[in-house]
């Protein structure tokens, strides 16, 4: 038990495991339930998956138009489904057309596909801003777009959850589906940057 | 209800503290902590089944502003868990009080029974222009202040239905409706103190209703519509 003056505040770890505790000492966590789960969210949901659903839509045209069409089962494929990943659909940029991931209300992400949202994506900064300063948020981030690319940002306020699928960069007609996986990064997934070949 | 989660286009923010493609986001948590707030959550919605991830996020709204903004979102997750577990009575506010050796900080109770929706309308289709409900709700809703009234354009309907949020959101019996990808133009949400560009949400059949264009609008509607690729 911790110890504290009835004016002190206690602090977000405190809270966190006496609330672990009280459940511990009720019983009511079954042995491994933590574990398996902490599993899950720390190596299972990654967003090397996504990467890989998008570089099989870029060398596969027929996985890419089963993404487009029913993202869901395209993900289920590579086995990435479960919580938050039960209804997805896959946003397909253009050379003219920027699409943008956000939950304004809460945090909401496409946790199998991408990984459990970052810090800066739960921020009040980037749910109060992005949909209203779409090019705005994306130039401060690093991703100046130019003025005939359009931006469309996705507030994920229900149940669907979103994958971005970035358009395949120039330059890259050489590489494995493999290599390709690893130029699509996490912030490439939720739509903030756009992939780039690397220097020849 | 109107509260401080609801952040969409509120001004008063400075730049998101990130640069693209700076992180490796390896680990996934940075305090030996964080990972309890999402297991000890699966634990009760999934595991227990005491409540929804709806009732959870209600929870969350229900917090003191104060209390909400002061708090990271992994802690918020902690406290809106910590809260619907005692209003079920699988544990107690006193048991928290002790273990913590002070005043477990809770999130307000319910102030609103929620409501049903609409049964027996007409589903939209792609293409239709809608409306969002000009409405005021004191409970949980998973509706966008800044859509309020709006219209917009359907991009997609779910194949799927979902349990009304402001029914199950209250831990109420919810009936189950598609939900729809709604495309709005972000200078007709916010004039011109927004960027140019669009904003597309997803929102369940009850806040909706269909408009009847005029010829000339629907014109205007169906070009706004083609531009976009993803229909």
């Amino acid at each position: 038990m911790n110890q504290h003056t009835s004016n002190q505040q206690a602090t977000p770890d405190e809270r966190a495991r006496a609330l672990h505790k009280v459940l511990l000492d009720k019983k009511l966590i079954p042995d491994g339930y933590i574990e398996s789960f902490t599993k899950l969210m720390e190596h299972d949901w990654d967003p090397s998956n996504g990467a890989r659903v998008v570089a099989r839509a870029w060398v596969d045209p027929a996985y890419r138009k089963l993404l487009l069409e029913d993202g869901t089962a395209a993900c289920a494929q590579f086995g990435y489904t479960g919580p938050q990943g039960e209804y997805i659909v896959a946003l397909e940029n253009t050379p003219t057309l920027q699409n943008v991931i956000v939950c304004s209300l809460c945090s909401c992400t496409n946790w199998p596909v991408l990984g459990l949202p970052p810090e800066w994506y739960k921020s009040f900064e980037y749910r109060a801003r992005l949909v209203r300063e779409g090019r705005t948020v994306l130039r401060e981030l690093g991703e100046d777009l130019p003025d005939d690319v359009i931006v469309q940002v996705w507030d994920t306020t229900a149940e669907t959850r979103y994958l971005v699928l970035p358009v395949r960069p120039e330059g890259t007609g050489h590489m494995s589906e493999e290599e390709l996986a690893g130029l699509v990064t996490k912030d490439v997934l939720i739509g903030v940057a756009r992939p780039v070949a690397p220097r020849a | 209800m109107d509260g401080i989660h609801d952040l969409g286009g509120m001004q008063g923010f400075g730049r998101v503290a990130h640069t693209n493609n700076s992180l490796s986001y390896k680990p996934v948590f940075h305090e030996d902590w964080e990972h309890l707030a999402y297991s000890l959550l699966f634990l009760a919605a999934d595991g227990m089944k005491v409540f929804s991830v709806d009732e959870l996020r209600h929870a969350i709204e229900r917090m003191n502003a104060r209390h909400y903004f002061g708090s990271p979102y992994y802690d918020r997750i902690v406290i809106g868990t910590a809260t619907l577990l005692v209003e079920y009575g699988v544990i107690t506010q006193k048991e928290l009080d002790e273990m913590l050796g002070t005043r477990f900080e809770l999130a307000r109770p319910y102030f609103s029974q929620g409501r049903q929706t609409r049964a027996g309308r007409q589903p939209f289709e792609v293409g239709d222009t809608v409306r969002v409900r000009d409405e005021f709700v004191p409970g949980h809703i998973r509706m966008p202040g800044y859509v309020r009234g709006r219209h917009g354009v359907v991009l997609h309907r779910t194949k799927e239905k979902w349990p009304f949020p402001d029914s199950i959101g209250h831990g109420k019996e919810a009936l189950h409706e598609p939900t729809y990808h709604v495309r709005f133009n972000a200078r007709e949400l916010w004039g011109e103190a927004a960027d140019d560009g669009f904003v597309v949400v997803d929102l369940f059949e009850g806040y909706l209703d269909k408009v009847e264009l005029p010829a000339a609008r629907k014109d205007a509607a169906g070009l706004a519509q083609r531009e976009n690729a993803h229909v």
